[in-house]
């Protein structure tokens, strides 16, 4: 069974990569990942924000206090050197490089297209296969329109291909007035795939204590149906590959990605979820689905049913809502 | 001058000292205090970060539990042949002395650095004088005195190599503050100049006398009156030998570097008449003051002291002036009762047995500089005006004015030698905007970067929040010597414009000098904001004013509250010490330099902070005439008694230097009470009480560490009087029905910590943002607040038969007596203080270990130690830091005696007090508030039925009836007291049996001292002496308690569960055994939140880092278990609650790799820990004995 797939030029053995999560966090949850079979991972996610507020926190609680009262001028020792900065991230890569085979992709949240492109460069001097730029804001401000969002993403992309050589690829979220759009503006700003989609994390309530608290949900098996529709909706359109992630479970899932046309599947909550051994299952139904239904490669699978080659392309547009709602015979109480 | 070479550095004393010291030795025993620690600190530093000493190899630096302890950890590593040193101060200097008298006894290389610190006598003093150094004159040390950060340096050098050439052992000390923290730029040694003085060959002769099992002997016997005398006599021609080997290390030294010191330094005329005797850093002083008085045709001179033991007589005599008529002794110490002081009697003696030039020179003494008193020109003018005088005073003071015994020489303020091309700036800051850090980076720019010499010395606030620092900085084309600080500043800067209502500064400022305020006015509106004074100084002395608004443009770069950065930019864009571009660009630099490992954030911010400041910069016209009226602010309020005006008050504002010696209590006793008089308005937000929403549990009052937050349950009636805005509603506890209930908060005291609002568990409904408490800004609140907290303060407290003390929201209503202390703002120890002092106060005596609660607690000018209405209130005492259990077990035996003694009384006296009275007296039950205030009534009736009697044992009995009330002792203190230092008393105090309470504080470190590892320090925490992360785990003291099974043990964190703090309290106190309640309390020291501290006692709770118990030794003789946990097993990864903590982050972020080993060992800690004292609670002891049963 040829499981092959090629994606931003990699060539990989299967098309199931591991997608950014915690698990990447440790060198030995790499080498696990490729053991049970992972083609590619992605590292978890750099985020700038997150190391400015670490060296504001230090610079604060080291500094809190002193220099005020005779006997305590100061509270902490200073150590020579701190990992407030991406250096612990790149070394990362570094060993992830040297533990795995497989492409190690790293993962990009930054500030301003300048640091996006600063850190892209580190992490491609620091031997990352790929970079996959995980454009993560909420535009709040009412005086910023839909353009402008949309320019900032395409300004973020091009200032980080032409800081590095190696493939970019974008993950992004679906809240776009037109997604199609959106994506070939990115594809034509030179991104070398679409990663889709970011899941956000919702905030919640805690009803006892009465307070908005974030919480992090794994995704679920409906998640699917976005990345399913706006893939099969791109493919053949645009140049960019496709990276399909958010409510990757099982084999069929992967099945159904594949053929509405991803280049690759990504699975983060799965394997939170089940165990990294997961992935082996899921391969392996990948393969009975392919040799119950005489497939003979993943190449062969790939956009069968996309809204280029399925029998009913209005199936992925807006009809379909309205014939799911009719069709809807669950009994009403 | 000689022309600065690259070895030029700035730095203060400590670390010229230690820099040395870390490179002559292999071994290094530490121990924090003041104000040597940061030696300490450096060695740790170094060491952690593997920094070889001369001969390539990392010196062991190991933390002792004591001064004591790292003396006898010093002579042992000395016994075995290594280069061994350690740092110390003071009290802890005190504590080697035993030590020192062996480690000399036995001819053993080796030296000491002290920074020279007062002893505590009537009071405790961190500040510097010979007080301790001279105690240690008969050990057999040598002492070599240094008087300048320089010296300091070079004399750790020249003391180590001729210790080792001389095999006595040396103190070498220079003055506490003055030099350990005088930043000054001074020529580094180089390790050729090192190698260059020590000789191998003695290394290896020292090494060959330790002790080894490959030629064994016998050292340290026990010596008969047949021997000992003659055996003590065998050092002699060591220390006959001892000067000359000292001079000759001087002269190498000189030959090595340049700078060439004698044991005995004059300087001056060399047909001098009149001269001084001095050493330490009042050389500098004197010398400079000599110059100028010579240059205007007087001949004197001075003879520094370097060399004072073994003192070389001849020499000494020899180094006078043969025309030497009048010699004036200085000495830094006082010794009551002597024939004079030590300097001034060996001078008498060096001159009686050695002058060769006929008849001897009249000899004085006289005392200066005391705890580091100023010690200037002027005074030393004043001595040697006295040594002209045909009957100069003897036995003087100078610096201070002693209207009692008359010692003290008059001097004029106004005197100064000042030179005209010393630029000489002081500046008044906050603790918190980064003052003093911003002038030490000024001068590391200016003494490293240019030709300039540079000099800072800092002057901080006696109180923990809010705190003014002063930095006093010169800087001139030649080396400063001026131990002093500036008062003749040609550049003044407030950082703070609310100091100009509180202190007088612009009195130091020169005419035509320039005045640089931080203010949120603008350039044209500033002058209308200016007090009185203010302005009638700048006109008068004409001088330029510049402001900026230096919390806008620190805002704007995303700085907060650090202005440090943009003042400092105004300092060099106006003073003019170097071109401006050039100014700046060397600040850029040292931004990068400074912060650059913090992460490109923080320089990033700092340099835009710069790149904004020159715009916000202006020039303010002075006006010709004054249009203020605006009055200086008193210090304490005009209603404060005499005492608390006339002499806390002039400390408060920063005149204490011009107190009288009659305006001093004799005996350094204080009256209790003083914080409410000092309203410091720190809080720039306060809270505020919302009654619609309140559920009046009382917790905001608990939490509140400076017991500004007050409840009271009172009758209505009372509120015909009350202010408009008086918030008053019905109490919502049942047993209160028909009381009025109000939470008041004491706006001027507040230091608007917030933590209030954060534990405050009731919210607004409507807009659940909001509390029943919360934050409102001050300034519009004050007025009307000030009037409430009057009114408030007149309602007669709930009376306290009425309140249930198990209950928390009732128990709150206890009036707090320790209040508005000067700790930390959010400071975690003292809410379990003030609750001691809400619960039992008024029955209390306090022994209180020195430390933080010793210094908030105790440190002038005013004290938060209070009374109530009736007058009473805890009694408290500070003895020292190591005795503290065994000073309250006396106070305990002692009031234990007195009950003894009085209840004997009784009984003799049945006949006259009544067999009823008697009865009720002896077997009164006091076990209670009801049972207390009965008691009370008895003996006030005893003392009136006795007051007619005359017989003896009637007034014994009225002198000690006092006593048959119940009296607690409470004994206070930190963890470096209770698990280090003091832990040896503490054990034994336990095992003794007899009632007291004792409260651990228990930070995990030596907070006061600046955050060193104690025993408690949990592993994996990094703390000063543990720079790499401490190793090891944290001492379990209750487990230790409970082995004897007699001592009530409780671990309390108020912020997890009040109510089991508040019952362990109420325990211990009952409990007539030993009791000992260990107190999670947070600490500045711990990097965290303080606003949200309290959350962090949770998470050490719920990850169970801290376990919550009671161990109560009654159960076990009801055949219960008597260990109760009170807490949950752990329910959250240890982690979780590490990493809200930069103790335990920084090592992440600093060592991940050390951090993922010890954070895992951690979580072992708790797991262990966990099923031990599960095991331990479930034991089943219903078949009696100590819970051997199983189960």
């Amino acid at each position: 069974m040829d499981l092959k797939t090629e994606y931003m030029g990699l060539h990989l053995r299967s098309p199931l990569v591991a997608s950014a999560s915690p698990i990447s966090e440790k060198i030995d949850n790499i080498k696990r990942l490729e053991a049970a079979g992972a083609s590619a991972v992605v590292l978890y996610s750099l985020f700038e924000e997150q190391l400015k507020m670490e060296s504001l926190a230090l610079h604060h609680h080291t500094t809190f206090g002193t220099d005020s009262f005779a006997e305590a001028l100061s509270y902490f020792p200073e150590p020579k050197e701190y990992h407030v900065d991406s250096r612990g991230y790149l070394r990362l890569i570094e060993e992830a490089k040297e533990a795995v085979k497989i492409p190690v992709i790293a993962s990009l949240n930054g500030v301003h297209p300048g640091s996006w492109a600063k850190f892209a460069t580190q992490m491609a001097n620091a031997g990352a296969d790929a970079i996959e730029l995980n454009i993560y804001n909420i535009p709040t401000d009412p005086d910023q329109s839909s353009a402008d969002v949309e320019n900032s993403y395409v300004e973020i992309v091009q200032a980080v291909k032409s800081a590095v050589l190696i493939p970019v690829a974008v993950k992004l979220s679906p809240f776009f007035t037109n997604m199609a759009h959106m994506a070939r503006k990115l594809d034509h700003g030179g991104a070398n795939a679409l990663v889709l989609f970011n899941r956000f994390y919702q905030p919640d309530i805690d009803l006892e204590a009465l307070e908005v608290r974030p919480n992090v949900l794994l995704s679920t098996p409906q998640a699917l149906r976005l990345p399913l529709r706006w893939i099969a909706i791109l493919y053949g359109r645009i140049g960019a590959h496709l990276a399909a992630t958010s409510g990757v479970h099982t084999a069929e899932d992967v099945v159904k990605l594949l053929l509405v046309g991803a280049n690759v599947t990504m699975m983060a909550s799965a394997l939170l979820r089940n165990g990294i051994d997961h992935l082996r299952v899921v391969e392996d139904g990948l393969i009975q689905w392919m040799k119950d239904n005489e497939y003979e490669s993943v190449a062969q699978m790939r956009g069968a049913l996309s809204q280029m080659r399925c029998a009913d392309p209005s199936a992925y547009e807006r009809a379909q809502y309205v014939r799911a709602v009719t069709h809807y015979t669950a009994p009403i109480r | 001058m000689s022309k600065k070479t690259e070895n030029f550095t700035t730095i203060d004393g400590n670390e010229a000292v230690a820099a040395v010291a870390f490179k002559l030795n292999e071994v290094i025993a530490i121990y924090p205090i003041t104000p040597s620690s940061a030696m300490g600190e450096w060695a740790d530093e170094w060491a952690a970060g593997g920094k070889p000493n001369l001969w390539g190899t990392v010196p062991q630096v190991i933390e002792m539990q004591s001064e004591g302890g790292a003396a006898g950890a010093v002579h042992g590593a000395l016994q075995t042949g290594s280069l061994t040193t350690t740092f110390t101060a003071s009290q802890g200097l005190l504590l080697m002395i035993p030590n020192m008298y062996k480690i000399a006894g036995e001819l053993t290389s080796c030296v000491i650095h002290v920074a020279a610190r007062s002893l505590a006598a009537q009071g405790l003093s961190i500040f510097g004088d010979h007080s301790d150094v001279m105690s240690t004159r008969g050990t057999g040390f040598a002492m070599l005195a240094s008087g300048s950060v320089q010296e300091a340096h070079d004399f750790a050098l020249i003391s180590q190599a001729a210790t080792l050439k001389a095999r006595v052992p040396f103190i070498h000390f220079f003055d506490g503050f003055r030099t350990s923290h005088e930043i000054n730029t001074i020529e580094m040694l180089t390790d050729d100049d090192l190698h260059a003085l020590i000789d191998d060959n003695l290394i290896f002769a020292h090494r060959q006398r330790g002790l080894s099992p490959e030629r064994p002997v016998i050292r340290g016997t026990a010596q008969n009156p047949d021997v000992y005398f003659q055996a003590r006599e065998t050092v002699n021609p060591f220390y006959d030998a001892c000067p000359d080997i000292v001079q000759a290390a001087m002269d190498q030294f000189a030959a090595q570097t340049g700078r060439q010191y004698h044991l005995f330094d004059y300087y001056g005329a060399p047909d001098a008449e009149r001269v001084i005797v001095i050493m330490g850093s009042g050389t500098e002083t004197v010398q400079e003051t000599v110059d100028y008085l010579n240059a205007r045709g007087e001949k004197v001179g001075i003879l520094k002291v370097r060399l004072y033991r073994p003192l070389d007589m001849r020499r000494f005599a020899d180094a006078l002036p043969a025309t030497t008529k009048a010699i004036a002794v200085l000495d830094r110490t006082k010794e009551p009762g002597s024939s004079g002081e030590p300097l001034y009697l060996d001078c008498v003696t060096a001159l009686y047995e050695e002058w060769r030039h006929g008849l001897i020179p009249a000899i004085i003494g006289g005392r200066y500089g005391l705890s580091s008193k100023e010690f200037t020109p002027a005074m030393v003018k004043a001595v040697f005006d006295n040594l002209a005088q045909p009957k100069p005073k003897r036995h003087f003071t100078i610096g201070i004015h002693d209207d009692v015994t008359h010692t003290s020489l008059d001097f004029d303020p106004n005197f100064s030698i000042e030179a005209d091309n010393v630029v000489r700036a002081v500046f008044y800051g906050l603790g918190a905007d980064g003052t003093v850090g911003a002038n030490k980076n000024s001068i590391k720019i200016i003494g490293e970067n240019t030709d300039n010499y540079a000099q800072g010395y800092f002057v901080y606030d006696s109180k923990k929040s809010g705190s003014m620092t002063v930095s006093h900085l010169r800087f001139g084309p030649n080396p400063i010597h001026a131990p002093y600080i500036v008062t003749q500043a040609n550049f003044l800067a407030c950082h703070q414009p609310m100091f100009l209502e509180r202190y007088d500064m612009l009195a130091d400022a020169i005419p035509g000098g320039v005045f640089l305020l931080n203010t949120p006015y603008d350039a044209d509106k500033v002058w209308d904001t200016l007090p009185k004074t203010v302005q009638e100084q700048l006109i008068a002395k004409k001088m330029h004013f510049y402001v900026i608004d230096a919390y806008k443009v620190a805002k704007a770069s995303g700085m907060a509250g650090r202005i440090n950065t943009v003042m400092q930019v105004c300092f060099f864009a106006i003073s003019g010490v170097l071109p401006r571009e050039e100014a700046i660009a060397a600040i850029k630099e040292s931004i990068v330099k400074t912060y650059g490992k913090k992460g490109e954030q923080i320089v990033e911010m700092n340099l835009k902070a710069i790149d904004d400041t020159l715009a916000n910069l202006f020039e303010v016209p002075v006006p010709e005439k004054v249009n203020s009226a605006l009055p200086m602010l008193p210090a304490m309020l005009e209603t404060s008694p005499a005492f608390v005006q006339n002499v806390l008050g002039m400390m408060a504002a920063r005149k204490g230097d011009s107190l009288p010696v009659s305006a001093m209590p004799i005996d350094g006793t204080y009256p209790s009470g003083t914080t409410q008089w000092e309203k410091r308005n720190l809080a720039q937000e306060i809270p505020v009480w919302d009654p619609q929403v309140c559920i009046q549990c009382g917790k905001c009052a608990m939490v509140c560490p400076h017991a500004v937050i007050r409840i009271k349950a009172y009758d209505g009636a009372v509120l015909e009087n009350a202010p408009e805005t008086f918030k008053s509603v019905a109490a919502r506890d049942t047993e209160w029905q028909n009381l009025h209930y109000t939470i008041q908060v004491a706006p001027e005291d507040c230091t608007g910590c917030a933590i209030c609002v954060d534990i405050c568990p009731a919210k607004n409904k409507s807009a659940l943002g909001f509390k029943a408490i919360n934050m409102e800004a001050q300034p519009p609140l004050r007025e009307q607040e000030r009037e409430n907290w009057d009114f408030f303060l007149s309602i007669p407290e709930t009376p306290r038969n009425l309140i249930k003390i198990s209950s928390i929201r009732q128990q709150q209503v206890q009036q707090p007596l320790f209040e508005f202390s000067g700790a930390c703002s959010g400071c975690g120890e003292t809410p379990y203080i003030k609750l001691v002092t809400q619960l039992f106060g008024d029955r209390t005596v306090v022994a209180n270990a020195t430390g933080c609660s010793s210094i908030y607690g105790g440190n002038l000018p005013t004290t938060p130690w209070s009374h109530n209405a009736e007058g009473r209130g805890p009694a408290w005492s500070n003895s020292l830091f190591e005795d503290n259990a065994e000073f309250g077990l006396g106070m305990r035996i002692s009031l234990d005696k007195q009950n003894e003694y009085a209840r004997e009384l009784v009984k003799r006296l049945e006949t006259e007090i009544g067999t009823e009275l008697v009865e009720a007296l002896l077997t009164a039950n006091q076990r209670d508030e009801a049972g207390i205030y009965e008691q009370r009534e008895r003996v006030a009736i005893l003392k009136n039925k006795l007051a007619d009697s005359n017989t003896p044992d009637a007034r014994r009995l009225i002198d000690v009836a006092d006593a048959l009330v119940k009296r607690d002792v409470w004994i206070i203190g930190g963890d470096g007291w209770a698990y280090d230092i003091g832990f040896g008393g503490l054990d034994h105090v336990l095992a003794t049996g007899r009632n007291v309470n004792i409260l651990v504080l228990d930070t995990e470190v030596y907070s006061n001292t600046g955050g060193q590892a104690s025993k408690s320090t949990p592993r994996s925490a990094v703390a000063k002496f543990a720079a790499g992360g401490k190793r090891a785990g944290k001492k379990d003291l209750g487990l230790i308690a409970m082995s004897y099974g007699n001592v009530y043990v409780a671990r309390v964190a108020m912020g997890a569960k009040d109510e089991q703090t508040l019952r362990a309290f109420i325990e211990a106190e009952a409990y007539e055994g030993p009791s000992l309640i260990i107190a999670y309390s947070h600490c500045i020291a711990h990097g965290i939140n303080m606003a949200t501290a309290m959350k962090n006692q949770k998470a050490a709770v719920d990850t169970g880092q801290w376990l919550l118990y009671r161990y109560h030794p009654e159960r076990a003789a009801q055949h219960e278990n008597p260990l109760t946990l009170d807490s949950r097993p752990p329910k959250v990864p240890l982690k979780e609650y590490l990493r809200m903590e930069n103790r335990f982050k920084m090592l992440e972020l600093s060592q991940p790799d050390v951090s993922a080993v010890l954070f895992e060992e951690a979580q072992q800690d708790v797991n262990l820990r966990w099923a031990m004292y599960e095991y331990l609670a479930s034991r089943d002891y219903s078949q009696g004995g100590n819970g051997k049963g199983s189960h």
